[in-house]
């Protein structure tokens, strides 16, 4: 059983203990230890349920790279499930849970699975379920998902709150073990920006536990020291608990810092993404350590070697009372050194050398541990956990010579180099076959904005095992100038051992695991092979090897060697799947940040914005902006509102905020030149103090925008746009100006926010304006379509005579900060003639009972003006504008295609929203034949009945004609095919 | 913690000025101001100019003499190609101040703000907005478009609450 | 994530400070051109591997396009120039030139 031991544990405080919960147990632990410690101080081994079979799984490392040991940690709005114990710091209160267990983590129903598992061999799924699809919805898919899985998804919006933040660097060293100090001392040293991010709470990495002396100090208090230099440099930043996540094109980085999963005080953002642009990267990420493919590999108390030991000396706890070491190296000799330093009982290391003997080993043997050469571990003894091992030749078929009892197991495979983040942005590896490890190829790295390698991979992470060599690798790394730390050279022998025993039959490799979350064996790579998966990454997706979120960082090498080894070839030939990014799992409020709730995007306001807020606005999202789509009153419904809204405008008066539409200022000599261009029509013509209606087309000839010019002067030019196009047509004008027409004097300037418009619309309108002086806006001094510049109720304004609504109709623009000044005046001196505050949606019933389109209604991207009969405001006589060559060409001439009409169904209904208008037969799908669609369809206050536009085959010579508009699961509806012109055709409102 | 403050300014008044940057020291002149030099703010007489492009300047000064500045320069500009707009009204102004101005401004921005000069404007991204900032008086003056100064005050609120980015 | 140096104002700026736009250096067709040579001008790209001729717009910054010549395998940046210009400046060319070698 595991227990904590009665001393030791350098991480730990033993004079402060920490309570906390596992499935709702109340226990203890002590400060410094992670989740997984306390747990197996407490004896508590089985931590989880496997993903396919339910096999009970404790820890089988200490460290990110954990598969099994998956929880759910907090509750309620702070839970987040698939959190690896082995990193959960310890806090008060902090409340655990097991997953993929049910009904419980000691009984589990789910294990069945694992009884019949010859039944689930490599992509089951694919081979069982094939039919009948229905059985796929009701049955397969919930028994599946209920029975496989990680954690459950955490219920409700995320309690706590994130942050990111941007960071600049010459130099950022990803981890700080011994590698990534060493570096950024040598960095530091010249002065550079470094920053040195380590995902753990502690500095040093494995060197405190591992490493001899450094410079002739003991290693923890090299780190120590080493850290205080770095504390003392104005250039270098140390960040713990920050984990280098990404690397990405021209030297970005994202790293994620925790803030507070590892205290009981939540206050303040749980998570900051770090988002850096670093010159280059030094990757002193380590190596993990590979499990050794015997049977029985996953069966609680088989750990990594290096866990054990980890286990004893940071933690003080035990993992078993009688350790057996299988290896096929020398490093998992340093575990029987602590094991024995411990107390512990070391019965037997099984090393499948045929002949071990470097210095560690001889002193390991002279601690009076027995050493099998030439051997393996033929099968784990013992169901839910470690009874004892049996072991065989390690080149035979796993005839068991001897049976031994132990408690743990403690495996070592070699170690594989971290090259995560020199491969993420496309750094190529080779393969090290003395040491059975890929290593960066020096010769292919990835490469930076100037061509050149930007990341570095130093220490143990370019595979650099020993500490001298780790050191002396890191210096060089960040170009270290003068002596590199000195420490001495480990011994470092391995013979790589794939599966144990190396003949093992097929019974054997089904019970020896590869992937333990994903429950992949070596029986299930081998079958991949052999039903043809030659490629690493179909064999990956087929069997699930190095999926979810462990990505393989146990599993890969082993599995792509037995890959290798199925199909006859070497392993770098069948090469590694793919790193990507992140390295270990990232939560999606880190990378949301600030961007939730009131700053989940920008809100663009207007300057009268407050008070539509205050005056009942129901708002209606146009791009970024928000409009009022119709102010409520008391118990009103939208509908009556706009209702209201309408009838108002029309017979007394309306005030709209049109702060929206874009004022885009157009001046220079070369001005008018440049508006023939942009506009269909010709605006060259008008003279200052005019307004002309015009459109913007693409260079296909679509229509993109369309808005009202006013002529300031001789060289000016005002243009209105839609709402949405001001920002997009502005960027059009300077594309332009800027990358074809270089040579021309026209500045285009964006005044767009410079003012608050107010259109005034309705019988009244002009009365209103007289009564807030001081400008004479008759319909001598401003008629129709002009533009006069004056002072309104004591504003400086500019008024305009153009009408989106038919009624007599003035917009009136301020600077804005004094909008909010004329709009109040508006209703003050408006109340007694009705003044109304009218939305969007009212203009747009105004506007369509007037048969004026909108685009984004009428045009969809592929509608040219000739559709909706504009051909009026199409130059003739210009040689050319922007969209006249695309409008030539023959399918946008064609006299077949849709043209705009208005539709007015028989019974008076509104027509639905983008209702079809089908033709006779059907075409070659089985569907039927289209002639038609609808693109604004509105209930008319006005005339009391459903109005709508649309586009139609050979529309305006059908006037009259019956037509069907289809309805959602109803029968079709009728209407005729009118004008689109429904209310004032003459125009007579307007021009008063 | 907090010891960084927001706060709204109201009295920054802008005059934008379109045309060729080095030839337009008479019209610059005219309200007491140098050419700026690339991406600099240059100082005179009260008032600032900003080098936005080779063919745009942003004259800044109190807000009651933006119209009068806007006049005298249209003036000085006579017939040459040059564009003179009025623009104070379609800015949002902040000032950022405290010891920590520069770690809460970095959790908005991709700029590197060591390399932001003295008397330098930088323009670029707050979260996903435009803005632009320089340095003055222990922190920063930001500016960005009128329409979204009440997300660029929450979003400048919410970096402070969050504390500064000095390691624990 | 790139950084381009805009050549305009002489930030270093990040890609979500640009907008992008395209291949560079397109010859407009207008009314009269054939059908050839406007499809090429309006859909025809080139986008090779290797070096690319791209607009970009400093739509964060100083507003205004330039061009680049960037590697579109390797990232590799050979060098940002202004948007009025038919071809890149020489320096670029004998880099771009080198690189294709």
């Amino acid at each position: 059983m595991t227990a904590r031991l009665p001393r030791g544990g350098r991480r730990i405080d033993r004079s402060r203990s920490v309570e906390f919960s596992f499935d709702g147990k109340p226990m203890r632990g002590f400060v410094g230890d992670t989740l997984a410690s306390a747990l197996l101080g407490r004896g508590q081994q089985v931590m989880g349920r496997s993903f396919k079979y339910h096999r009970p799984r404790s820890v089988v490392a200490a460290g990110p790279e954990e598969p099994n040991a998956l929880m759910g940690i907090g509750t309620g709005a702070r839970f987040e499930p698939n959190r690896r114990a082995t990193v959960q710091e310890l806090y008060d209160g902090l409340e655990a849970r097991s997953q993929n267990a049910w009904p419980s983590l000691g009984f589990d129903v789910g294990r069945v699975n694992d009884w019949v598992s010859p039944l689930f061999p490599a992509g089951f799924y694919y081979k069982t379920f094939l039919a009948p699809r229905v059985a796929w919805k009701h049955l397969f898919e919930p028994v599946i998902r209920k029975a496989a899985g990680l954690g459950a998804a955490p219920e409700g919006a995320d309690g706590d709150r994130y942050e990111q933040a941007y960071a600049h660097c010459d130099l950022l060293v990803a981890g700080g073990g011994i590698a990534g100090l060493a570096a950024a001392l040598a960095a530091g040293a010249r002065g550079e920006r470094v920053i040195v991010m380590e995902q753990s709470a502690h500095w040093g990495g494995r060197a405190p536990t591992d490493a001899g002396e450094i410079d002739g100090m003991a290693p923890d208090a090299w780190v120590e020291d080493a850290v205080a230099r770095l504390g003392g440099m104005d250039s270098v930043t140390l960040r713990l608990r920050c984990q280098v996540a990404g690397v990405y094109d021209h030297g970005y980085v994202l790293a994620n810092e925790g803030l507070t999963d590892h205290r009981a005080d939540k206050a303040g953002p749980r998570e900051r993404l770090w988002r850096i642009r670093t010159k280059k990267v030094v990757a002193a990420t380590g190596a993990l350590e590979r499990p050794l493919s015997f049977a029985g590999n996953d069966v609680p108390g088989v750990m990594l070697a290096s866990a054990v030991r980890d286990y004893v000396d940071l933690w003080g706890v035990s993992p078993g009372d009688r350790t057996v070491i299988v290896t096929n190296n020398d490093d998992a000799y340093l575990t029987a050194k602590v094991l024995v330093r411990a107390g512990l009982s070391v019965p037997a290391i099984i090393d499948a050398r045929p002949a071990p003997d470097s210095a560690v080993v001889r002193e390991v043997k002279a601690l009076g541990v027995a050493v099998h050469a030439g051997r393996g571990i033929a099968k784990v003894l013992g169901r839910d956990k470690v009874a004892g091992v049996a072991i065989c030749l390690i080149d035979g078929e796993g005839a068991v010579l001897q049976e031994i009892k132990c408690d743990c197991v403690a495996m070592s495979g070699g170690w594989s180099p971290v090259v995560h983040l020199w491969s993420h942005c496309g750094g190529k590896l080779t393969w090290d076959a003395d040491r059975a490890m890929f290593v960066p190829d020096l010769d292919r790295p990835p490469l930076g904005a100037d061509g050149v390698g930007f990341v570095a991979c130093a220490g143990a992470a370019s595979g650099a095992m020993t500490t001298g060599a780790a050191l002396r690798d890191a210096h060089a790394a960040a170009g270290g100038e003068g002596e590199a730390p000195q420490a001495e050279d480990e011994a470092f022998d391995l013979e790589p051992v794939w599966q144990m025993p190396r003949g093992a039959p097929h019974k054997l490799r089904s019970k020896a695991w590869l992937d333990y979350q994903n429950d992949v064996k070596v029986s299930d790579v081998r079958l991949a092979a052999q039903e043809g998966f030659e490629s690493v990454e179909h064999t990956k997706r087929y069997t699930t090897l190095g999926m979810a979120t462990d990505q393989g960082k146990l599993s890969n090498i082993n599995g792509l060697a037995i890959l290798a080894d199925s199909l006859g070839e070497p392993i770098p030939q069948v090469g590694t799947t793919t790193f990507r990014p992140p390295w270990t799992p990232v939560t999606i409020g880190t990378l949301a940040g600030e961007a939730r709730g009131d700053l989940f995007q920008p809100l663009r306001r207007t300057p009268l914005h407050d008070w539509h807020e205050a005056h009942g606005a129901h708002w209606e999202p146009v791009g970024q902006w928000r409009r009022p789509y119709c102010y409520l009153r008391d118990g009103e419904t939208p509908e009556q509102a706009v209702h209201r809204e309408v009838l108002a405008t029309r017979n007394g008066l309306g005030l709209l905020d049109a702060s929206t539409l874009g004022k885009i200022l157009v001046r220079g000599p070369d001005a008018e030149r440049f508006v023939d261009m942009l506009y269909t029509n010709k605006v060259s013509t008008l003279k200052p103090g005019a307004c002309r209606y015009g459109l913007m087309c693409d260079e296909n000839g679509f229509l993109i925008d369309d808005g009202v010019a006013a002529r300031i002067d001789e060289q000016t030019f005002l243009c209105h746009t839609t709402t949405g196009g001001a920002d997009r047509i502005h960027g059009w004008m300077e594309d332009w100006l800027q990358c074809e027409w270089w040579d021309w004097k026209v500045h285009a300037v964006n005044l767009t926010e410079q003012f608050a418009q107010i259109a005034v619309v309705g019988p009244h309108a002009r009365t209103v304006l007289e009564r807030l002086g001081e400008m004479d806006v008759s319909k001598e001094a401003l008629p129709f379509m002009r533009w006069a510049e004056g002072e309104i109720a004591g504003i400086p304004a500019r008024v305009f005579r153009i009408s989106f609504s038919g009624e007599l109709s003035y917009e009136v623009a301020v600077p804005a900060s004094r909008g909010l000044e004329l709009w109040e005046a508006l209703h003050r001196e408006g109340a007694d003639l009705g003044a109304t505050a009218y939305g969007t949606e009212c203009l747009h019933v105004m506007r369509a009972e007037k048969g004026f389109i909108m685009i984004g209604d009428e045009t969809d991207g592929t509608v040219v003006p000739q559709d909706l009969g504009l051909d009026w405001a199409i130059s003739k006589k210009k040689d050319d504008f922007l969209g006249k060559r695309g409008q030539e060409r023959t399918h946008l001439s064609d006299p077949d295609r849709w043209k705009l009409v208005g539709l007015e169904t028989l019974d008076g209904s509104v027509i639905e929203d983008g209702a079809y208008i089908p033709d006779a037969g059907r075409n070659a799908n089985g569907q039927w034949n289209v002639q038609g669609r609808v693109t604004s369809t509105y209930h008319s206050p006005t005339l009391g009945k459903g109005i709508a536009m649309g586009l139609l085959r050979h529309g305006p010579k059908r006037m009259g004609e019956v037509v069907k508009l289809t309805r959602i699961g109803k029968e079709p509806v009728e209407a005729r095919v009118v004008s689109p012109v429904f209310y004032d055709p003459e125009g007579e409102r307007q021009d008063v | 913690m907090s010891e960084v403050t927001v706060a709204r300014v109201g009295d920054q008044g802008m005059v934008l000025l379109r045309g060729e940057i080095t030839a337009l020291d008479g019209v610059l002149g005219a309200v007491g101001l140098p050419v700026p030099e690339p991406r600099r703010i240059g100082r005179g007489g009260g008032r600032a100019v900003a080098w936005m492009s080779p063919d745009e300047a942003l004259v800044l000064c109190p807000a009651d003499e933006a119209r009068d500045v806007a006049a005298r320069m249209t003036e000085a500009a006579g017939d040459a190609f040059v564009t003179v707009a009025d623009v104070s009204d379609a800015r949002a102004v902040f000032d950022l101040r405290g010891p920590w101005a520069d770690e809460a401004l970095a959790k908005l921005t991709p700029a590197d703000l060591a390399a932001v000069e003295e008397d330098e404007m930088r323009r670029s991204r707050l979260a996903q907005v435009a803005g632009a900032f320089w340095r003055e008086e222990g922190g920063w003056r930001i500016v960005c478009f009128r329409s979204v100064g009440t997300y660029v005050h929450d979003l400048l609120d919410n970096a402070v609450a969050g504390g500064p980015l000095a390691p624990a | 994530m790139l950084i381009l140096r805009c050549p305009v104002c002489g930030v270093d700026a990040c890609e979500t400070e640009l907008a992008p736009g395209g291949e560079a250096h397109l010859e407009r067709f207008g009314p009269g051109s054939s059908d050839e040579a406007f499809e090429g001008y309006l859909f025809v790209r080139a986008n090779p591997k290797g070096v690319h001729l791209e607009r970009w717009r400093h739509a964060m910054g100083c507003g205004k396009w330039f061009l680049a010549a960037r590697d579109t395998a390797t990232m590799e940046v050979l060098g940002t120039y202004g948007a009025q210009t038919e071809a890149p400046p020489a320096d670029i060319q004998s880099k771009i030139e080198e690189a294709s070698r």
